[in-house]
């Protein structure tokens, strides 16, 4: 149920690193209820716009909204609750090394709402464990007996531990085999339309691009490049766009 | 048939019931959402409990504003409790949105959390005295295995001299030797000024102040200097051991050393300890000349001794063996430093708690082990005469 109402929504964005801008005048939306897949080559700055959007790194011009307020212009507190409202999975999941899986999920609830009863923290733990398709005895774990596509489902179950309204995926599907990767997809769009969020994930994944994203975003040196489902993407004539999404790795996975 | 309405709470969330008989009726309202999920989890316990009898229960979802996974999750739980309780348990009036995530939570939590009993603490204190006994013994183990992996690569290493990593040792030469010497002179004048100083006060009554000069010469030459020196080296660079190998270990890159048909002990473990080797004997020897710089200095200042009294007296107390027992235990003390350091490095597992557990005990360890091969030493120099 996508609407054209935005929940981010990226204004004239620049973000840079010494001397160069890495992000050149930047604009992009992301709607409520979709999936946006984000593109562009390796080190053109996909996961720097991820990270700028939830304010780990400056920008050096630009506005960036989320549910309609100006991230540059809240206090600390409205911070705060606009942070509950998004879940970030990381690249390589980064969940807490000295935690298990349980306490993992666990913390985002436990810090956020102090009230909650500990019993209903734990059930609703292991209803979010089991909805990312992990077993219940996973949960005693320790991050580092767990598999790549394990770390990925509970990275991801702690980015949902709060009934975020927007998730960040960066690279969701990188480093895990095709029936994996095709899983977790599956997973992402089952959850997505379960719990109404809307996502905004960054891949490299033709194949993600192909059976989940509603909308797709190409960045390339710098600037957005092309914005549109991926069958305007198959149709560009652009040279950057025919060689992503008609290269000899695209083929199999598009026809 | 006689009809009674219950309100259980005002509030944005709220759970309305009917009973009519053995069939109860149960209205959801408001935001049922993680910010609510406090009350609604009182709200809905308290409802399992008032509504014990019936046999029929109908959950209406129709005036639900919001939902999410907590709400959901409590209208689960209410629907288990009630259905436990024997009655027949129905959700009804659920939006198009919502249905998905109530059918998505009645399938989890299933399986019983079967938390047994903790284990007895006197079985569990008894156990953790076992492992601890045990993890002594397995770390001696470790211990004796790098000292023979280090002798192997030492011999391979003279065979072939070329094998050394000559960048590499210097490199740990400069950050475990030359960039300690400040801080070690510093503290080592401050140790010798200090126990001169103490000497001086005490021996004054006695009218021997002369013999400040004996005692400062012998424990700073054949202690106190190496031990000082040994404390701060492992501090300092041993702890830097055990989190550098530890790393690399947590990011596989020693395994990437393996298979690369590399030795982990001949790349990172013999040009650390070359380094450490070299370095301390060094150090001792600086720290025992700023250790006696700084007892000449107060002897003067302070006790009034001139430094051609001080330094006749320090050649007629110094004799050869003394100056040698302290720079003889020092490569051996700075082999047992590395070698425990290297060995808390490769034992870091995933986690960064492990880490950090590493490092201390790497400090503490060789700290402990510097002073029991002390004491072996006191014992072994005695004997032969020294």
């Amino acid at each position: 149920m996508t609407t054209n109402e935005p929940v981010i929504s990226v204004r004239d964005l620049v973000v840079g690193f010494g001397p160069a801008n890495v992000l050149d005048h930047i604009t992009l939306d992301v709607l409520r209820g979709e999936i946006l897949g984000f593109v562009g080559g390796s080190g053109a700055g996909k996961s720097v716009l991820m990270r700028t959007i939830v304010g780990l790194l400056p920008m050096r011009h630009g506005r960036i909204e989320v549910f309609g307020s100006d991230l540059a212009a809240l206090n600390d507190r409205e911070r705060r609750s606009i942070e509950r409202r998004w879940g970030v999975l990381f690249q390589q999941g980064a969940l807490f090394s000295s935690l298990n899986v349980q306490q993992n999920i666990e913390f985002p609830i436990r810090e956020n709402l102090k009230k909650l009863s500990p019993r209903l923290i734990e059930e609703i733990a292991l209803a979010k464990l089991e909805m990312v398709g992990l077993q219940p005895d996973v949960r005693k774990k320790y991050p580092s007996e767990l598999s790549g596509g394990m770390i990925k489902r509970a990275a991801l179950a702690r980015a949902l531990a709060l009934d975020p309204d927007i998730v960040f995926l960066d690279e969701p599907t990188s480093g895990l085999d095709p029936i994996g990767a095709a899983e977790f997809d599956e997973l992402i769009r089952t959850l997505q339309r379960t719990l109404g969020l809307s996502v905004f994930m960054v891949t490299h994944d033709l194949d993600s691009l192909h059976a989940i994203c509603s909308r797709i975003a190409v960045l390339s040196e710098g600037r957005i490049i092309a914005t549109g489902s991926i069958e305007t993407m198959l149709a560009s004539e652009h040279p950057w766009l025919r060689s992503y999404f008609h290269g000899k790795r695209a083929r199999p996975a598009l026809h | 048939m006689h009809a009674s309405r219950g309100r259980i709470a005002l509030s944005a969330a709220a759970l309305t019931g009917t009973v009519d008989g053995e069939r109860v009726a149960l209205a959801a309202t408001g935001t049922w959402t993680a910010e609510r999920a406090s009350e609604l989890e009182q709200i809905v316990d308290a409802a399992a409990g008032r509504y014990e009898k019936a046999r029929s229960v109908d959950i209406d979802l129709a005036k639900l504003e919001r939902l999410d996974t907590f709400g959901a999750w409590l209208i689960e739980r209410l629907n288990r409790a009630f259905t436990a309780q024997g009655a027949n348990t129905r959700i009804v009036n659920s939006s198009e949105t919502d249905r998905g995530l109530i059918d998505e939570v009645r399938l989890v939590n299933r399986a019983p959390a079967k938390e047994a009993d903790g284990p007895n603490p006197i079985l569990l204190a008894l156990d953790s005295i076992g492992r601890s006994v045990a993890e002594i013994g397995s770390s001696l183990v470790l211990l004796a295995h790098l000292l023979g992996a280090l002798t192997r690569v030492v011999l391979g290493t003279i065979v072939h001299p070329a094998r050394l990593r000559v960048t590499s040792t210097v490199h740990h030469l400069e950050r475990v030797g030359w960039r300690a010497v400040p801080i070690i002179t510093l503290c080592t004048f401050l140790i010798g000024a200090i126990i001169a100083q103490q000497g001086i006060f005490r021996f004054r009554p006695f009218g021997a102040d002369i013999y400040v000069v004996d005692m400062v010469t012998v424990l700073v030459l054949r202690e106190v200097g190496v031990l000082i020196v040994c404390i701060m080296v492992a501090g300092r660079s041993g702890s830097a051991y055990t989190a550098e190998l530890g790393s690399m270990k947590m990011r596989e890159e020693i395994d990437a050393l393996r298979t690369m048909g590399f030795d982990p002990v001949e790349v990172l473990v013999l040009p650390r300890i070359v380094a450490l080797v070299l370095a301390v004997p060094m150090l001792t020897f600086l720290g025992a000349m700023a250790a006696l710089y700084g007892a000449g200095l107060v002897c003067w200042l302070y006790g009034g001794m001139t430094p051609d009294i001080f330094l006749a007296r320090l050649r007629e107390a110094v004799w050869l063996p003394t100056f040698a027992v302290g720079m003889i235990k020092a490569p051996f003390m700075a082999l047992l430093i590395g070698l425990v350091a290297c060995v808390e490095g490769f034992e870091v597992d995933g986690s960064a708690a492990s880490l950090g557990q590493r490092t201390t005990s790497s400090v503490v360890r060789s700290i402990f082990l510097v002073i029991v091969l002390d004491g072996f030493f006191a014992v072994f120099f005695a004997a032969i005469g020294m």
